[in-house]
């Protein structure tokens, strides 16, 4: 039996092209679909530098680093669908996927062995946040108001709060003070800043733009559009504090809480999802409980850096291939990667002892000079710091993988 | 005859497609919003009530109209195709003594005419909704009760009338009405003078000022707020029944529904707000915390607060002692109130808009209306592509490929749905087409993310169907641009402001 394809990649931004590519590179019959206009996804809205310092040992924008990946892919002449929308997975069996796909030009039902998911995440919104008041104009996400800015080169607003201080938000804030704007503050819930060092540096402290800690925006108020943000510092339970309210006077909120793997096509055929990571549960091959189904990018785990999404869509391309060539992957005892001290999420979450596996972790606290301790397998990594913000990627190697017996468990403990 | 019915929310729209059957009469709709429905209309609890809440000798106008009108909306939503089901609700009494309370209401509904209510028990209760709390002692059974979805019976209305013959006029806001020698002759807006021999004044919360224009005081009409919350369309477990608790003194408590498009919804709080609060529909930690409380005990479970992906507010135009307000006058002679048409008004409206035609218009004012020969009472819905079969869909993109370009990836709604909600609101008259307007048509920003992907794709098609800068693509109309220029406007200005201070 034939299948339409050999993998279907899902979504063409940086994970969905690196997969792509790669797959193309093992000779698989690869399609790569997309939902936007243009190939490229969200490093196409960002102007900003700090792209591909691991991957191509170079300094580059969000788009010099995608263009390279959209070269790359059409000189390989892959094919690939633009404006479309994949409406349903069908899992016929563990060697044949069916694709139900709406396009422009009609609706397209198609077969393929394996699926490299790669649809990136979704922002939260106010209503996620627990932010009352008005529902009026000038609420903006970040990416949305990056998009607004970036791509259809219009202003959102002048006066702006953010709330969060992930990456997102710390790049937005830089870029509104660019184009003028003044951005009033930077409201983060929890005591420590949520972005990298290098953003809060660069983004927020090079422009004087103020960062609270420990606050949150509890309310919005306006008329038409906004007018004020209330907001209140927060105790240790990130419950706001009576009596600590006050009034900042703007007319844009931009959110940037985070962003959430959307899966929701998957989720409809019983994906199996860590509520931690809020993406699928994944073996080392990426592969979902779904055989044949791989997940890779921002809808596998939310990453800090787009080298880490090409990484893993590279990678999937790997363990599409393998599955191709052999008919699934082999049967397996599987060792549990388990959370300890101070670890907040662990990707991926099965191994075996068959091969190398990059672990990418998220502390829940930071933290100064500790190790990172894998216990089983008296495995141990120093470092000088760990922060929420930042992935913890170490390597664990198939001989020390082989040394545990039902699990490891990844903790950080005090290097004394 | 020229008819003028000032306000186009659910009464207003209800009116206007009744006189749309008539002969003779140029009926012209005002709006003060860019669109229809988007005051009280769209943010309520969207039941259509079995008709046993109200006691006929207090509320009479409301225990009549309720029942007569929950029995027109089964036609009114199939001639207009309004989304509409009938599920049916449970006034759950959580403790014993509550079933006294369930009986009271028991003896209304048979006072009221309303068909089916019963008392149930424990056993019958958790069969016929399994997520009901399974230690409420019973229930009082109502089968005739409904959901609909009330922003599209606004909009649905407004294409019907429109479609024979009523003249739709938004951004029109009524500043004065003009008598002479006691008889109405028409009402001063924004836009000009229009004639009229009649005004209904259907103007929800402002109700009461639009009256005192004509010189009809006595009464003002204060906002209650209801805050809800909404779940995703996967959270569960859902209910199948409307689901709501018996009253006590202290509160009505809150209603449990599954909406109409799929969604599990708890509230609404009621919170009385001052006369001038009308344009208040923020909503309050209080309030939601309220509203998750009572829900809480209604259902054997909640879904988790990370699965809610909307929170609203909605005001009720609440009259002076709960009463409606539906009246002709010997003077003015011509201007017809209704007004404070608070809850069961939506249930209510189909009802409303025949006894103003017939008791009030033929009645009252003896004014003597006859039939069109011709009257077209139908009115298709929007296509849903996501909800189509195969082959329709197929066929959708072949004679248009925006059918193929999903937009809004939550509802999956297509480009060819936006066009077509711009198109339709081009039609009935609607002159700035806002973002909300074709949220509401299409349903899409609707979803999980609530338009934090969709929505500039959605304003990229608005600008381009209308020629308007994107920015200047408004949520809801003026003031509520969706930005302020350029992305180089402040820094142009800001380099003017230093040349001209040189």
């Amino acid at each position: 039996m034939q299948n339409d394809y050999d993998v279907i990649v899902i979504g063409g931004g940086p994970a969905g092209l690196a997969a792509a590519i790669k797959a193309k590179e093992y000779g698989l019959k690869v399609l790569l679909l997309e939902n936007r206009d243009v190939l490229g996804g969200i490093p196409l809205q960002c102007v900003h530098p700090g792209f591909g310092l691991h991957y191509f040992k170079e300094d580059l924008t969000g788009t010099e680093f995608i263009y390279r990946f959209i070269e790359k892919f059409k000189e390989l002449g892959i094919e690939y669908y633009t404006g479309s929308h994949v409406m349903k997975i069908i899992p016929v069996s563990d060697i044949e996927k069916r694709l139900e796909v709406i396009t422009p030009q009609g609706l397209l039902e198609l077969t393929t062995t394996t699926i490299i998911y790669a649809t990136g995440a979704r922002e939260r919104h106010i209503f996620e946040i627990g932010i009352t008041g008005h529902r009026v104009a000038g609420i903006y996400t970040a990416g949305e108001a990056q998009t607004m800015m970036d791509i259809d080169g219009i202003m959102p607003g002048r006066e702006i709060v953010i709330v969060g201080s992930g990456d997102v938000g710390l790049i937005m804030a830089r870029r509104f003070a660019l184009e003028g704007a003044n951005v009033k503050a930077v409201i983060e819930i929890m005591p420590y800043p949520g972005g990298l060092t290098r953003n809060i540096v660069q983004c927020l402290q090079d422009f004087n733009i103020p960062l609270y800690l420990s606050h949150a925006v509890t309310r919005i108020e306006g008329k038409e559009r906004v007018e004020r943000v209330i907001v209140s510092k927060v105790d240790e339970n990130l419950t706001p504090i009576p009596g600590t309210e006050r009034e900042i006077e703007c007319d844009t909120v931009v959110i940037a809480a985070g962003l959430v793997p959307y899966l929701k096509v998957l989720e409809k055929i019983g994906v199996m999802i860590d509520p931690a990571t809020k993406g699928p549960v994944v073996n080392e091959y990426l592969e979902t409980n779904i055989p044949g189904i791989f997940v890779a990018g921002n809808a596998l785990v939310i990453n800090d850096l787009v080298d880490y999404v090409v990484e893993q869509g590279e990678w999937a391309a790997e363990s599409a291939y393998l599955y191709v060539k052999n008919q699934g992957i082999p049967s397996k005892k599987w060792r549990k990667i388990a959370k300890g001290r101070n670890i907040r999420l662990v990707v991926p979450h099965y191994v075996s002892g068959d091969r190398d596996v990059m672990i990418y972790a998220r502390v829940q606290k930071p933290e100064e000079n500790v190790k990172i301790r894998f216990p089983e397998i008296e495995k141990e990594v120093k470092l000088p710091v760990v922060r929420p913000a930042e992935m913890v990627r170490i390597k664990l190697r198939r001989e020390e993988i082989k040394k545990a017996k039902d699990k490891i468990t990844m903790e950080v403990v005090p290097n004394d | 005859m020229k008819v003028v019915i000032v306000g186009a929310g659910i009464i207003g729209a209800s009116i206007a497609r009744v006189l749309s059957q008539y002969e003779g009469l140029e009926v012209h709709l005002l709006e003060k919003c860019p669109d229809v429905g988007m005051g009280v209309s769209k943010a309520n609890t969207a039941i259509i009530h079995p008709g046993h809440e109200d006691d006929p000798n207090k509320y009479p106008l409301r225990a009549k109209l309720c029942v007569r009108g929950n029995r027109l909306w089964h036609q009114w939503a199939k001639e207009l195709e309004i989304p509409v089901k009938w599920p049916g609700e449970l006034m759950v009494a959580i403790e014993e003594e509550d079933l006294k309370t369930a009986e009271h209401y028991l003896e209304l509904a048979q006072k009221n005419g309303v068909p089916g209510a019963r008392i149930i028990y424990r056993e019958e209760l958790s069969k016929i909704e399994p997520n009901v709390n399974p230690d409420a002692a019973g229930a009082l059974w109502a089968p005739t009760a409904g959901q609909i979805a009330p922003w599209e019976a606004v909009i649905a209305l407004v294409e019907n009338a429109v479609e024979n013959g009523v003249r739709l006029h938004t951004e029109t806001e009524v500043r004065g009405i003009r008598i002479e020698k006691g008889e109405v002759k028409g009402v001063e807006t924004n836009n000009g003078f229009i004639e009229a021999e009649i005004v209904i004044n259907a103007a929800g919360l402002y109700a009461d000022e639009i009256s005192k224009m004509a010189g009809v005081d006595g009464f003002s009409i204060h906002p209650r707020r209801g805050e809800y919350y909404v779940f995703d369309e996967d959270a569960g477990p859902k209910v199948t029944r409307i689901v709501h608790q018996t009253p006590t003194p202290i509160t009505k408590g809150v209603y449990v529904i599954t909406t109409v498009e799929g969604n599990l919804m708890i509230g609404p709080t009621a919170q009385d707000l001052p006369e001038e609060a009308k344009e208040d529909t923020s909503t309050t930690k209080e309030g939601l915390d309220f509203v998750w409380e009572w829900a809480q005990k209604l259902v054997r479970k909640l879904p988790p607060k990370s699965k809610v992906i909307k929170t609203f507010s909605g005001l009720r135009p609440e009259p002076p002692d709960g009463r409606w307000i539906i009246e002709a006058y010997d003077d003015p002679w011509g201007f017809v109130n209704v007004a404070g048409i608070r809850s069961p008004g939506l249930t209510s409206a189909p009802a409303i808009a025949v006894y103003v035609v017939n008791e009030l218009l033929n009645g009252r004012l003896d004014i003597k209306l006859t039939k069109k020969a011709k009257w077209n009472p139908y009115r298709k819905s929007m296509p849903r592509f996501a909800t189509l079969p195969k082959e329709k869909r197929q066929q959708f993109i072949k004679t248009n490929p925006a059918y193929g370009n999903v937009v809004c990836m939550c509802k999956e709604v297509t480009e060819g749905e936006i066009v077509e909600a711009i198109n339709r609101m081009k039609r009935i008259g609607i002159k700035t087409i806002t973002l909300d307007g074709v949220k509401f048509r299409t349903l899409s920003m609707f979803g999980t993310c609530q338009g934090s992907y969709c929505r500039i794709r959605i304003a990229r098609i608005v600008a381009r169907e209308t020629g308007i800068p994107l920015w200047k693509v408004s949520l809801k109309g003026k003031g509520t641009e969706y930005g302020i220029g350029d992305v180089k406007v402040l820094l142009r200005n800001s380099k003017e402001e230093k040349k001209n201070a040189e």
